[in-house]
């Protein structure tokens, strides 16, 4: 089983930022949510794993102590 | 008439009248520096170093009040140090290394520039700006005192250029009226607003990014908050979408809000205004306002930076948000690699192409600046729905999970630029040899018995060995190279070793003026040397 990453493990941090900022570019907010739903679901595909996508889903559920939503 | 445009905070070159406004004709000078910003005083200290006369015409008589830039990198530093400036920056300067992020009224996180052992200088220091020019034009007069032909003339705004093949003209407007001069080479040192640009049809093409900051310098009275970086993102006292705390020196705090695009200036600018912000941030504290400011800012360049006769340097070629600290910072290494380039071409050394290596070598700088600062800009000031989302999921996250803090851009502190892939590298022959000294890097320093390594590099071609057999002295196209010769043990730290062998046993690098690596082998190739010594000097 692969265990759920959460110390930095992007190869370049910035360069994948700017890209996924960039594709979003001239999209509606509509199509922005699409975009993402999509891409969650090839990330997900990429992962696999079931346990592992688990514990990612709990990890995004949480939000910061006192962060209003 | 020439009126200031900005209020001084030091009067350093009062007007003078110049034997050249009597001339009959025009007088020729082999270089004119146009604008004595950091960076056209740091141009014209590194030619008359060399022993180049250089002129430098500013349209005011000293420093500009404000203090825009307070953060000065290492690499800048360095550079300033080979001009015999770097100290007292060292010295007035301000060191820090611990960064705060904030989100509203939480710490995502906090970070550490981690200082490395065995440098002169460190990471960063704060510094006004102000004082930062002040020590280059104090450097200028100790080298104009022993002998070096520089001269700065205040109050002498150019109003036209008339540029020819070989030379050009220069129309001067003083407080006795106007006068020409020629020059053989003109470098454009005159700002981001750069009247010569203009005066050349020339373009500045990039971003401009609709936002303005509030910067307000102000003294505490009661001192006791930490030497850190602190950043808020969307804070709590909702005196800005983000605002920045950073000290300087004087017992200064640089306070910068980003207030938005459509703002009404005066309005803004006004102290009761400038105060609720600050109130609502620092709570029940005694503070003195001394510098407001309102900027808004562009990320662009000019797609060449030579042009003939003319090449440009410093904000006049290139503008960043000052997120990430990259303008003077980028500025010097301008200088750096311009300096002796010019020097070469002038003293007939070097064929005039060499120069369009300072195109190339320093557009990829600016690229690279500029990619960063627009990055950092696009973190802190999203400009869509989804982007502000993405922000905001990134600094939730990053507050509970590490994984999210390299993807936290509060800017990108300004780091040196490699040349790969320059037209001017040599071999990258050490095998096993560190990835930080590869061929186009800046030097890093290493602590020796007596001093700096960086101390001994720079000026010169310098072919430097590591446990490595080589000739005193080579000259190559007219060209000395002088060997340093050091051996790892000459550091007991080991970092020499480090960040110069890596795995091999010895190493042999040749050394640009500009103390980039130009070339380097494990041992002495007297053929493969002097190849890429000519290269290096644009012969090939
Ligand atoms: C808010 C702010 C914060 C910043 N923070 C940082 C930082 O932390 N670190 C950093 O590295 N950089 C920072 N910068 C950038 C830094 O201030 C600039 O990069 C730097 O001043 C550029 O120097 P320069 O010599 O190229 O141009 P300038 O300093 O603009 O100098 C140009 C000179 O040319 C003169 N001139 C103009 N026209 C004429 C004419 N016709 N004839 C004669 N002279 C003329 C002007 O009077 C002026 O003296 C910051 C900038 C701002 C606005």
């Amino acid at each position: 089983m692969a265990d759920l990453i959460l110390t930095p493990n992007l190869d370049r941090p910035d360069d994948f930022y700017a890209a996924l900022i960039a594709a979003h570019d001239g999209l509606s907010d509509d199509e922005s949510a699409a975009l993402n739903a999509r891409l969650i679901l090839i990330l997900a595909n990429q992962v696999g794993n079931t346990e592992t996508l688990t514990a990612a889903l709990q990890a995004a559920a949480k939000a910061p102590e006192g962060a209003a939503a | 008439m020439i009126h200031d445009r900005y209020q001084l905070a030091f009067k350093l070159y009062p007007y003078e009248r110049s034997t050249d406004q009597d001339a009959e004709t025009p007088v020729r000078h082999p270089v004119v520096v146009m604008g004595g910003g950091p960076i056209g005083v740091a141009t014209a200290l590194d030619l008359g170093l060399q022993g180049i006369p250089v002129v430098v015409l500013d349209d005011h008589e000293g420093i500009g009040m404000g203090s825009r830039a307070i953060c000065f990198a290492k690499r800048c530093l360095e550079i300033a140090d080979r001009y015999g400036c770097g100290q007292p920056m060292l010295d007035k300067g301000v060191v820090w290394n611990l960064g705060k992020v904030f989100h509203d009224d939480r710490k995502v996180f906090e970070f550490n520039l981690l200082p490395e052992e065995g440098h002169k200088f460190p990471a960063f220091i704060n510094l006004q700006q102000p004082y930062f020019e002040r020590f280059i034009v104090e450097r200028v007069r100790e080298a104009q005192a022993a002998g070096a032909p520089i001269e700065l003339r205040g109050k002498n705004r150019v109003d036209n250029v008339t540029v020819h093949d070989d030379h050009v003209t220069l129309e001067i407007t003083t407080p006795d009226g106007p006068y020409t001069i020629e020059a053989d080479w003109l470098i454009g040192c005159d700002g981001a607003s750069s009247p010569l640009r203009g005066m050349m049809g020339l373009d500045f093409e990039g971003r401009v990014f609709e936002d303005s900051f509030l910067i307000a310098d102000i003294k505490m009275a009661n001192d006791d908050f930490p030497t850190e970086r602190w950043f808020w993102f969307e804070p709590y006292f909702k005196s800005g979408a983000s605002t920045l705390l950073h000290k300087q020196p004087d017992g200064v705090w640089r306070v910068d809000f980003q207030i938005g695009w459509d703002v009404d200036r005066k309005k803004e600018l006004q102290e009761e205004n400038v105060r609720a912000r600050l109130d609502a941030m620092l709570g029940d504290v005694e503070y003195e306002i001394v510098w407001t400011s309102i900027y808004t800012f562009q990320c662009r360049r000019m797609k060449k930076f030579r042009h003939g006769r003319v090449l440009f340097a410093g904000d006049a070629a290139h503008q960043v948000s000052p997120f990430g600290a990259r303008g003077a910072n980028s500025g010097m290494q301008d200088v750096d690699n311009l300096g002796w380039k010019l020097g070469m071409v002038i003293g007939g050394k070097a064929p005039e192409s060499l120069l369009d290596s300072y195109d190339v070598e320093r557009v990829h700088g600016a690229d690279e600046n500029i990619l960063n600062s627009t990055r950092s800009t696009d973190f802190i000031t999203p400009k869509s729905r989804v982007s502000h989302m993405f922000r905001n999921a990134v600094l939730d996250l990053a507050e509970q999970y590490e994984f999210a803090r390299p993807l936290v851009n509060s800017g990108r502190l300004s780091v040196p630029c490699v040349y790969d892939g320059g037209p001017l590298n040599g071999p990258d022959a050490l095998p096993g040899g560190p990835a930080r000294t590869r061929v186009g890097s800046p030097c890093p320093d290493a602590p020796l018995k007596d001093g700096f390594l960086l101390d001994r590099l720079g000026g010169v071609f310098t072919l430097l060995t590591i446990d490595a057999e080589a000739p005193e002295m080579l000259e190559e196209a007219g060209v000395p190279i002088t060997r340093l010769t050091l051996s790892a043990g000459d550091d007991t730290s080991g970092a020499l070793a480090e960040r110069y062998l890596g795995e091999a046993g010895s190493g042999v690098y040749l050394i640009r003026p500009d103390q980039h690596v130009a070339a380097r082998w494990d041992s002495f190739d007297e053929t493969a040397i002097r190849a890429a010594l000519r290269r290096a000097i644009g012969l090939e």
